[in-house]
């Protein structure tokens, strides 16, 4: 380096705190949002390539309007109402920080510059509304989608958010560097979200508010809608299967920034919840296929696809307090259960079309109570034993407690939303819109020209009206 | 006149062309359908739901032949198709009353 530079580097001011760790913290979070943010197209390739042709835009344009919806709510006064200071119910914020307008670009808290956790905290927002759309496939109006985001990111989201990731007042000259649910030791107890500064819940990256939350959202939401016409007696099997592999790689991909950047740090930590996202998915896709083999015959690719996800929900409120081993593990029962839970649709006639109850709630919920069982002091440095190592049941009492909390708020909201759109502007497109397809009667289009009958296409055949005529400009 | 109507497993198409050049046949004509027979499609298994899935896919070869040669097409076709596993297909022909070359106007016998 020359003389010339280092003169330079030399006049940097020093920032407030340790700045290289400051620096290193941020870079990594920065990094970990985009992350976040490409698990929602991923996740829209995820369930379009499951759907049947003729809905395959609409399900992937659910995904990506929630991009759109909640980046915009998320400044105006998401992040107010999920993170603002609340020193009394742990419930929810207040509109303090509506528009960002307190928040200056130089503040930092515990070590990492605020905006770069606003960054990160808006991608979840956007995943989990995002999440619910495979359990309303094929059939939902768009309008009544657009209406129902707004809604429930606002009154169930965000709170819940608020429950769970807002750590409250920072002490200031903390020298703990746990991160993560540990990081609640940086924090003044009580001042954040009821679940994890009063609660004391551990969930690391959002086994609660991203998954049981969104699952026990699409139950509601499904139920509500009433099953596809044809559900149980028509095949609606998935049209495009490498589609859904390029969504779970990139899900896969993503989720590392998700699971290890929600340490909030970029040290050790970070890296275990890294190596146990990989191990925990890795087990669960093996499991997953395991049922498959001993009760289809066969190893189905959208069983590695659906193993890999539940394996990415099951570690995600346990990657920072379990063992590599643990991880193994709590993968591969989960990656297992999830197979057998899928099943649970067939058996009560709830037409939760993606299986979004029987992975991400099962998974969600399986995932956070786990860690009252599998938790130990030696990896998560926070001084907690789950049963397997010794603990006492108070932890996996404090888990349920968050677990089934969330579950509950969740479906409660998301039914009573439902049910007031059903009645105001209706949830359903008509009959004879579902049968032609909902691409072409909500969004004028459909994906392939191409798409023969038995695929699902509105057109008879590949020759039949395949040359679409202009007739507007 | 007749045609010839044959359906088949789409991998033996190629077999099938090459026998009929040979015979000498002119011209045919090969559509993609779908279809079953007495096999009734096969299943598939999607998380754990089975499908059936009835319609299998099918190549449909149609040959327009003079009414001498529809026996001897016919019996190329079956020869050449056949593997002897479920799923092989059909071959029948159907008569014909008339005939026209677009390009021309020949009509009958000399538009085959």
């Amino acid at each position: 380096m020359s003389p010339h530079l280092i003169g330079l580097l030399a006049d940097v001011p020093e920032p407030i705190g340790d700045s290289a760790q400051t620096y290193a913290n941020t870079a990594w979070i920065l990094a970990s949002s985009a992350l976040v943010l490409l698990m929602t197209p991923g996740l829209a390739f995820f369930y379009g390539g499951m759907t049947r042709a003729k809905s395959t835009l609409n399900m992937i344009m659910m995904s990506f309007s929630s991009i759109g919806i909640v980046s915009v709510l998320w400044v105006i006064y998401g992040y107010s109402v999920a993170f603002a200071p609340d020193k009394t119910s742990g419930l929810f914020g207040n509109l303090s920080l509506r528009f960002l307008h307190n928040e200056s670009q130089a503040s930092i808290t515990n070590h990492l510059y605020d905006y770069a956790f606003i960054a990160f905290q808006l991608m979840f927002a956007i995943i989990t509304l995002a999440l619910i759309s495979g359990a309303v496939a094929d059939r939902m109006k768009f309008s009544a989608w657009i209406a129902f985001s707004v809604i429930w990111v606002t009154v169930v989201y965000f709170p819940v958010a608020h429950w769970v990731f807002a750590f409250g007042v920072p002490i200031s000259d903390a020298k703990t560097q746990t991160g993560g649910a540990g990081a609640a030791a940086s924090y003044v107890a009580g001042t954040g979200g009821w679940i994890v500064s009063k609660l004391g819940a551990l969930d690391f990256a959002g086994g609660t508010a991203v998954h049981i939350n969104a699952g026990a959202a699409g139950l509601a939401l499904c139920l509500v809608l009433g099953v596809r016409k044809g559900f149980g007696k028509e095949a609606m099997r998935p049209h495009n299967l490498p589609l859904v592999m390029i969504g779970t790689g990139m899900l896969w991909f993503g989720w590392f920034g998700f699971n290890a950047g929600s340490t909030l740090l970029a040290n050790g930590l970070a890296g275990l919840a890294f190596v146990n996202t990989q191990v925990a998915t890795a087990a669960a896709l093996c499991g997953w296929l395991l049922v498959e083999r001993l009760r289809d015959g066969h190893f189905t690719t959208l069983g590695a696809a659906s193993g890999a996800v539940a394996g990415l929900v099951g570690i995600t409120p346990a990657c920072g307090t379990v063992s590599p081993s643990g991880a193994i593990v709590l993968g591969g029962l989960v990656g297992m259960l999830c197979a057998v839970a899928i099943g649970l649709k067939n058996k009560f006639g709830f037409d939760d079309a993606l299986d979004v109850v029987g992975v991400h709630l099962v998974g969600g919920l399986f995932g956070t109570l786990a860690i009252g069982f599998l938790a130990t002091k030696t990896t998560n440095g926070i001084g907690v034993d789950g049963l397997f190592y010794g603990g006492d049941a108070s932890q996996l009492g404090k888990q349920a407690v968050a677990a089934f909390a969330v579950m509950g708020y969740s479906f409660v909201l998301t039914f009573l939303i439902a049910l007031a759109l059903k009645f105001t502007i209706g949830l359903r497109v008509t009959e004879e819109a579902e049968v032609v397809g909902i691409d072409q009667s909500e969004h004028l289009e459909t994906a392939y020209e191409w798409a023969g009958f038995a695929t699902g296409s509105t057109h008879a055949s590949a020759l039949a009206g395949s040359t679409p005529q202009r007739v507007g400009t | 006149m007749r045609l010839v109507t044959a359906v088949l497993k789409p991998f033996k198409l190629d077999d099938v062309k090459t026998a009929l050049e040979a015979f000498g046949v002119a011209g045919m004509t090969v559509s993609e359908v779908q279809g079953h027979g007495r096999q009734r499609g096969h299943t598939e298994v999607y998380r754990g739901a089975e499908y059936t899935v009835t319609f299998v896919p099918k190549v449909k070869l149609e040959v327009l032949v003079d009414d001498a040669d529809a026996r001897d097409v016919i019996d190329v076709i079956a020869k050449a198709a056949q593997t002897g596993a479920i799923g092989d297909g059909k071959v029948w022909s159907t008569p014909v009353d008339e005939v026209v070359r677009v390009r021309t106007g020949e009509r009958g016998v000399e538009a085959l």
